[in-house]
């Protein structure tokens, strides 16, 4: 063990003479890039706390505010002024436009169809997908078959209140549970479920559904209806059709009428600005299937 | 060396400790018997289980004889710490690995009757693995090797350094059962609830009492570099978790715990104690590995001792104030901002000035990185640890932070510093350590360390490069705005876009576990003494297995 500096044969330098566990030092100088990037870095640390806010001053409850007087807060007012300034107009004039006279005008169509996107993307695409393909339980707005009616007054009526929701115009209609609270035996329900799958066109148990003829006039029909083409008043979808909600085949069917279903849609009013959701029915309207 | 110096029977250190898991004894069965809060009570049967067997075990090792020889180093403790080291290596990377796929394939990994296999339960069981399992036994096993060899001393406190290791692994099982079954005080890295923090102090000043001793038994007069290091690693470690962790229990028999600060001071102390886990932990620490790995095995001078001062201490002074360049954009007022921003700034060169030190220590061996695949690992991870102290300061800017933040930008760059940083420079002390304590002549191979190396390196790449495109990208769609001032893309679409990135980091993250499980492989025939048929060359690594003994 040495404690005396001795000159380090590859590079020239000197050590600083110690050594622990063999392993030594050099006592290079502070590499001066180095200090020159720091100092530089430090130069401009000093300049931007002087231009904005930085030290706290905590005995007079203030900050140094900087000269350039930088806040945050008011960027963020004007910048809401002036998107109010530039995108009020038109937000004016489509809550103040009837809604089939929207596409009358390209240009506030242009903005309600943008308005009406970025709406759906945050709000609705959650359960009705992107660009309101569908999945099992949430209805697929790209097609024509609407369970409560699919006119822009229709839509925006839907939008506006919800269906099963907290607005007390809310859409509502209350499938039993027919099995669940045994309205129905098992038998009958099996039988209703070939019914079910010959009206729209499957190939069914054909004595099964005709012994549910009369199952099905005495519990379905009211609502829907005679032919089962359904009843948009009551959101009664149609079975004749291959358009299913919850599924179609026989299981889904049979879990259907055994224990209903009666999904969710949340009143938007109050949650929206009226403008938005006149600029998401029409969006809606225009996705594929509006009438 | 001479037998006068040992000890035989019950010392001081015994009689303590006893007495200590005595009352953790008593404690736990008082624990176990009243609480009625279900997870404390599984937690409460650990502690007393883990105490009974503290006591037992403790109790055989003086029956047997305790012969700790002062005049030789403790090396169990060494093999110990490597091994937890490997194997909770292993369990971090591949829980990284199972949430990584989690992300790339939502609807096929998401086990609705098993909430605790799901990415919320395992995220904080792989960030706690890998930071406090794998990172915390590394920085513990090398900072008592390197304390011991720097000195010339035993380490003190006789068996209480054993308390130190286990304890620590009762923490990360108390921890890690806590997060899957929900005990968690929602704190990022700083989950656990408030018995499992008064835990890890206990252990955690036992640790810097043991390592404050040794270094005042020293035979040296002057202390390492690397001894700084750890030494400001585990006093500053401390600080942070006492103060981020005060908390109210809403009852001594209950899991449940309030934190003392609220709304924005709590995101401050939070993001305080966040920051500086990454300062104090995953960089100070570290680099008391590289300070003494890198020499050691380049067997060439430290370059510059000036530049360690220098950089040692400014490192310190600036990086406690960078915390809040977390919160830019936020509730946090301004002026914090700014303050956190600008000594972010500040705080690049003193990070590199342990780059400058590790890299230019090759200088005069810079033909090892062709030669030796372990000098080469140790190499890259001061390569990477610069190349995230550079993003690090570039992403605290505001305005580059108002793109990069929340996106995966952030996770990449965490991961270049936890794998190619942290990680490689512990595989290194790894490679080193294992023939060194099992006195072995060489690797089992170094051509397996070869495959790790690059195995490892090709899965870093695709991880941090996936994570850059996918966070810019993410950043520029979450602000991008249309004509009208509407926003361009949903949320969803954005995660929709992320989909082939999150794939190519999930075959990142798996090629960095195959790397890693090579290296348990031949770490475990290297301890067996094994050598790979058709290696059998001299190493070219030097070995420390002269001077066994304290000198």
């Amino acid at each position: 063990m040495t404690d005396r500096p001795e000159v380090d044969d590859h590079s020239g330098t000197e050590t600083t003479g110690h050594t622990w566990d063999e392993i030594k030092e050099l006592n290079t100088p502070l590499p001066r890039w180095w200090m020159t990037i720091w100092l530089g870095t430090i130069a401009i640390a000093l300049v931007y706390m002087v231009l904005m806010p930085s030290w706290p001053l905590p005995w007079a409850d203030t900050y140094l505010k900087g000269l350039r007087n930088y806040s945050e807060r008011a960027n963020f007012e004007k910048d809401m002024v002036k998107l109010a300034a530039s995108r009020g107009p038109a937000e004016q004039k489509l809550a103040n436009t009837a809604l089939d006279a929207v596409e009358n005008d390209p240009e506030l169509l242009n903005f309600a169809m943008a308005a009406g996107k970025s709406a759906f993307g945050d709000n609705c695409a959650t359960c009705h997908g992107s660009g309101g393909v569908g999945t099992i339980g949430y209805p697929a707005l790209v097609d024509d078959v609407w369970l409560w009616g699919g006119s822009l007054e229709d839509i925006k009526f839907t939008i506006t209140h919800g269906i099963r929701g907290t607005s007390e115009d809310t859409r509502f209609s209350q499938m039993p549970a027919f099995g669940r609270d045994e309205m129905l035996t098992k038998g009958e329900i099996n039988d209703l479920v070939e019914y079910v799958v010959s009206v729209s066109g499957g190939e069914a148990d054909v004595k099964a559904a005709q012994r549910a003829q009369l199952t099905f006039e005495d519990n379905c029909s009211v609502c829907h209806g005679e032919t089962a083409k359904g009843m948009r008043e009551l959101g009664a979808p149609d079975l004749t059709d291959a358009d299913w909600l919850f599924g179609g085949d026989r299981a889904s069917i049979a879990e259907t009428i055994t224990n209903s279903r009666n999904g969710v849609m949340p009143t938007w009013s109050g949650r929206l600005e009226p403008w938005t959701i006149d600029a998401l029915a029409v969006y809606v309207h225009a996705l594929g299937g509006g009438e | 060396m001479s037998d006068s110096s040992a000890r035989k029977g019950m010392g001081l250190d015994v009689i303590t400790l006893g007495l200590f898991l005595s009352v953790m004894a008593l404690v736990s069965l008082f624990l176990t018997a009243n609480t009625h809060d279900p997870l404390m009570k599984v937690h409460a049967v650990i502690l007393l289980a883990a105490s009974v067997l503290g006591i037992v075990g403790l109790f055989m090792r003086a029956a047997g004889g305790l012969n700790f020889d002062q005049s030789r180093y403790e090396e169990g403790i060494i093999k110990a710490g490597v091994i937890a080291t490997t194997l909770w290596g292993l369990v971090g990377f591949l829980v990284g690995v199972i949430i990584a796929s989690q992300l790339a394939f939502p609807n096929l990994l998401y086990f609705e009757n098993i909430g605790w296999l799901n990415f919320g339960r395992l995220r904080p069981v792989h960030t706690s693995a890998v930071i406090f399992a794998f990172g915390g036994n590394a920085l513990m096993v090398t900072s008592f090797y390197v304390v011991q060899r720097t000195n010339h001393a035993r380490l003190a406190g006789g068996v209480w350094p054993w308390f130190v290791f286990w304890g620590y692994q009762l923490f990360i099982v108390l921890a890690a059962t806590g997060y899957v079954s929900g005990v968690t005080q929602g704190k990022e890295y700083a989950e656990p609830e408030w018995y499992i923090d008064i835990w890890l102090t206990i252990v955690w000043v036992t640790y810097l009492l043991v390592f404050l001793g040794t270094l005042w038994k020293r035979k040296i007069k002057h202390i390492y570099v690397a001894n700084w290091f750890y030494l400001s690693f585990i006093v500053t470690v401390a600080m942070l978790h006492i103060i981020n962790n005060i908390s109210i229990p809403i009852g001594l028999t209950e899991h449940k715990s309030y934190s003392l600060f609220a709304g924005v001071q709590d995101a401050m102390t939070q993001w305080w104690y966040g920051h500086n886990a990454v300062g104090f932990f995953l960089t100070s620490g570290f680099l008391g590995i590289m300070y003494y790995f890198v020499p050691k095995r380049a067997e060439r001078p430290v370059y510059s001792y000036r530049l360690s001062i220098v950089h040692f201490w400014s490192l310190i002074f600036i990086y406690i104030w960078a915390g809040p360049h977390h919160l830019h954009y936020t509730a946090l007022p301004m002026w914090a901002q700014t303050l956190g921003m600008t000594f972010s700034i500040m705080l690049w060169m003193p990070s590199w000035g342990g780059m400058i030190n590790g890299l230019m220590t090759l200088s005069g061996a810079w033909d090892k990185l062709r030669t030796d695949p372990v000098m080469r690992m140790l190499v890259v991870s001061v390569a990477f640890y610069g190349m995230s102290t550079f993003e690090g300061p570039v992403m605290s800017i505001r305005a580059v932070n108002s793109l990069s933040h929340y996106t995966d930008w952030t996770i990449g760059h965490v991961h270049s510093g936890a794998l190619g940083w942290v990680a490689y420079v512990s595989f290194g002390a790894l490679y080193c350590l294992v023939p060194w304590v099992w006195k072995r002549a060489r690797l089992y191979s170094n051509d397996l360390v070869e495959w790790h190396f690059w195995i490892s390196t090709i899965g870093i790449v695709f991880y941090i490069t996936s994570m850059w495109v996918s966070g810019i990208m993410q950043g520029l769609m979450w602000r991008a705005y249309n004509s009208f001032g509407f926003l361009e893309y949903s949320f969803v679409e954005t995660v929709e876009a992320m989909h082939p990135y999150y794939i190519i980091r999930a075959i990142g993250g798996l090629l960095f576990l195959i790397g890693a499980l090579i290296m348990a492989y031949n770490l475990w025939r290297t301890a067996r003494g094994d050598v790979r048929k058709g290696e059998n060359v001299p190493d070219a690594a030097p070995l420390s297995i002269a001077i066994p003994a304290v000198q």
